[in-house]
């Protein structure tokens, strides 16, 4: 069956909750309107308003009332409408959901998931834009997931709703139509914090994730056909807890790493990425780490500024040369 | 059995409630000497951190929990001691759990009544306060879903009713008519703010028409007061009626923590309240039941001293955690799929 990105989403959730009476959906127009971006389409009709049910504009709402049904067996899987409106909820997620097994001594689970569309590259402009996953890739208790392709998006949403803790699960936008993939049919998960290998090559790594992967893709072919240079591509996935073992794999494979992605330079999760192969792959490298990212802007609306602030594949096929000729 | 301690003129009342009443006193009376000893142990360097105590304040918990029922979800607020208490929550674990020891209900990993126990139906609330009603919210939400005859039940200060968690929480509990019970205790100031400076309005209470279900106003140092408004109260969100607010009027004896005088406080102000201690009322009124309160008050001191001083010597024989432990409780390994109650489908 082949599939756009949202219609993996949107399967997703329906096999879900077909498969465990337990999952419901609940946010901002998710029932009849069936989402802002139909990822939850369907779903009224098929599991009634009980289980899947709209809400008023009150994003710590959502996500603390699907704490609570979380603690008591539930596998609430919540929509922001937009990840940029998931600060709202932020305390819920980051001090209630976060910490809860830790304060209740290992005694009680959250099986919750929040679903955050996020990502530029629509014309979204300032609040419709935004890649917060790096506020909340530091805080332990969660697990945060950003997939890249519709198999991902189905496989690790199928994954995050089976998992007994809080992820939070960041869908980018600007992918929901503009990819398709074959899908098999039946039951199929993707393992969160596992990470997977793009594309091969030898002599420089891309490490990336979400709405960045398919320039990162671009960009190598071109520079496999302009240059000669062979580029791997790791795709991260799961952005906590974070693949080391794939991130120091290829790095001491090709020595040189590029690291790209359209949330912000400045505390992005590039520069974790970065740390951790400088601390435990130094001597295996030819070249500085070096990162290709959004300006440290907000990400603005005139296409003029939106295209000087957002990575794309042109950028990413310079900083490959720049490196490769370090 | 009920009638060695019921004298003439209490004699008509039928047994059960005579032994419930004296339960009710028996749980005020634990709580404040549960309460009296954690602040002394403050004192002594024996609990670290904050303590805020809920002195004065425990006709609220006594009156709220007393008829609720297994299965039933309690968030309750930080001063709510006796909440865990009245849910059966073993006073060692409880004691153990606020000197930090491997034994508490966080296993030493927070400080407080934020460790919560979930096997018995309380939920560690955050320092964000109000910010548990949400989640008190979310769990009425799944009774409703899987028609459960429980409710879940939020505690939260005046001083929270600020927040938009609370707001949130309310409209939507009103929207689906869910079975929660919003539980304000409005002790007048929140940490030093007198309550003009809080809000508008006398009464939170009034807020909860505003959400479309009804909000009712009781002395909370009146346990009778308390529990009548509760009883009658619960029994109708349980059956369906949708949520309700109770707002229960009190005053906090002690500072907003052990480190705080209150020195914002009136002193009269405190001595009033005082002179309104949920404890004596209560005694007083078992008096003019006909009970012989003396005896029954020297026979309940000893019962209650023996159980702290027990939670206080569990607590200290207990083992601090060992440091490698910091990185346990973070996640959920694979296959634990649900909490100790999830499979609850009714009363436990």
């Amino acid at each position: 069956m082949e599939a756009t990105y949202i219609k993996a989403i949107n399967s997703a959730l329906h096999e879900e909750m077909r498969r465990d009476e337990n999952v419901f959906v609940m946010g901002e127009d998710v029932a009849e309107l069936g989402g802002a971006f139909k990822a939850t389409e369907g779903l009224l009709d098929a599991f009634g308003e009980e289980r899947v049910i709209d809400t008023p504009i009150s994003e710590a709402l959502i996500i603390g009332a699907g704490v609570g049904a979380a603690v008591l067996g539930m596998r609430p899987v919540v929509e922001m409408q937009f990840a940029d409106f998931i600060s709202c909820g932020f305390d819920q997620i980051v001090n209630t959901a976060a910490t809860l097994r830790y304060r209740h001594g290992g005694k009680a689970s959250c099986p919750l998931v929040i679903r955050a569309p996020s990502g530029a590259g629509v014309h979204g402009a300032l609040f419709h834009s935004q890649n917060p996953e790096a506020w909340f890739a530091r805080v332990p208790g969660l697990k945060v997931v950003a997939p890249a392709t519709p198999y991902d998006a189905k496989g690790i949403l199928k994954s995050a709703i089976r998992d007994g803790n809080p992820v939070v699960y960041f869908e980018h936008k600007r992918l929901y139509r503009s990819i398709k993939e074959d899908l098999p049919e039946g039951d199929f998960t993707v393992p969160i914090g596992v990470a997977e290998l793009r594309k091969e090559g030898g002599d420089l790594s891309i490490i990336t994730y979400g709405g960045t992967l398919g320039q990162s893709l671009d960009a190598a072919r071109i520079v496999e056909k302009e240059d000669g240079l062979a580029v791997e591509v790791l795709d991260l996935r799961t952005l906590l807890p974070l693949d080391r073992e794939a991130i120091l794999a290829t790095a001491r494979k090709t020595g040189k790493v590029l690291v790209v992605h359209e949330d912000r330079l400045t505390g992005g999760i590039g520069g974790e990425v970065s740390a951790i192969i400088m601390e435990n792959a130094f001597e295996y490298l030819d070249g500085p780490v070096r990162r290709v990212a959004a300006a440290d802007a907000h990400v603005a609306f005139s296409p003029p500024l939106e295209d000087f602030i957002l990575p794309n594949t042109n950028k990413v096929v310079e900083a490959i040369r720049s490196l490769a000729a370090y | 059995m009920a009638e060695t301690n019921v004298a003439r003129g209490a004699a008509v009342e039928p047994a059960p409630r005579v032994e419930y009443e004296l339960q009710l006193y028996y749980w005020m009376k634990l709580i404040r000497a549960f309460e009296e000893r954690v602040s002394r142990l403050h004192r002594q360097n024996k609990i670290l951190g904050g303590v805020y105590s809920g002195a004065g304040q425990e006709a609220i918990v006594t009156g709220i929990c007393a008829p609720l029922h297994d299965g039933d979800f309690v968030a309750p607020l930080h001063r709510d001691m006796g909440v865990f208490i009245m849910r059966g929550v073993d006073p060692g674990r409880l004691m153990a759990q606020l000197m930090g020891k491997e034994t508490g209900l966080s296993r030493g990993k927070d400080s407080f009544l934020h460790g919560g126990d979930l096997e018995h139906g309380v939920f560690g609330s955050t320092s964000m306060l109000g910010s548990s009603l949400p989640v008190a919210v979310g769990a009425a939400l799944k009774f409703k879903m899987k028609k459960n005859p429980n409710v879940a039940v939020a505690f939260f200060g005046e001083g929270a009713a600020s927040r938009g968690d609370v707001h949130e929480a309310m409209n939507f509990a009103g929207v689906q008519k869910l079975p929660v019970v919003f539980v304000c205790e409005n002790n007048r100031y929140a940490y030093s703010t007198p309550l003009e400076k809080q809000m508008a309005i006398e009464d939170v209470a009034d807020r909860a028409e505003a959400y479309g279900f009804k909000g009712h106003v009781c002395s909370g140092n009146d346990l009778l007061a308390v529990l009548e408004l509760s009883e009658r109260q619960i029994a109708k969100t349980r059956a369906g009626e949708g949520p309700v607010l109770i707002e229960c009027k009190t005053y906090r004896y002690r500072g907003h923590s052990e480190h705080d005088a209150a020195l914002y406080r009136d002193q009269e102000e405190l001595i009033e309240w005082q002179s309104r201690d949920p404890i004596p009322r209560f005694e007083f009124y078992l008096e003019k039941k006909g009970h012989e309160i003396k005896r029954i008050r020297e026979q309940i001191d000893e019962r209650v001293n023996k159980t702290v001083q027990a939670a206080v010597d569990y607590a200290e024989s207990s083992p601090l955690p060992e440091p490698q432990e910091a990185l346990e409780d973070l996640y959920a390994p694979p296959g634990t799929s649900t909490s100790p109650n999830s499979s609850t489908n009714g009363n436990r």
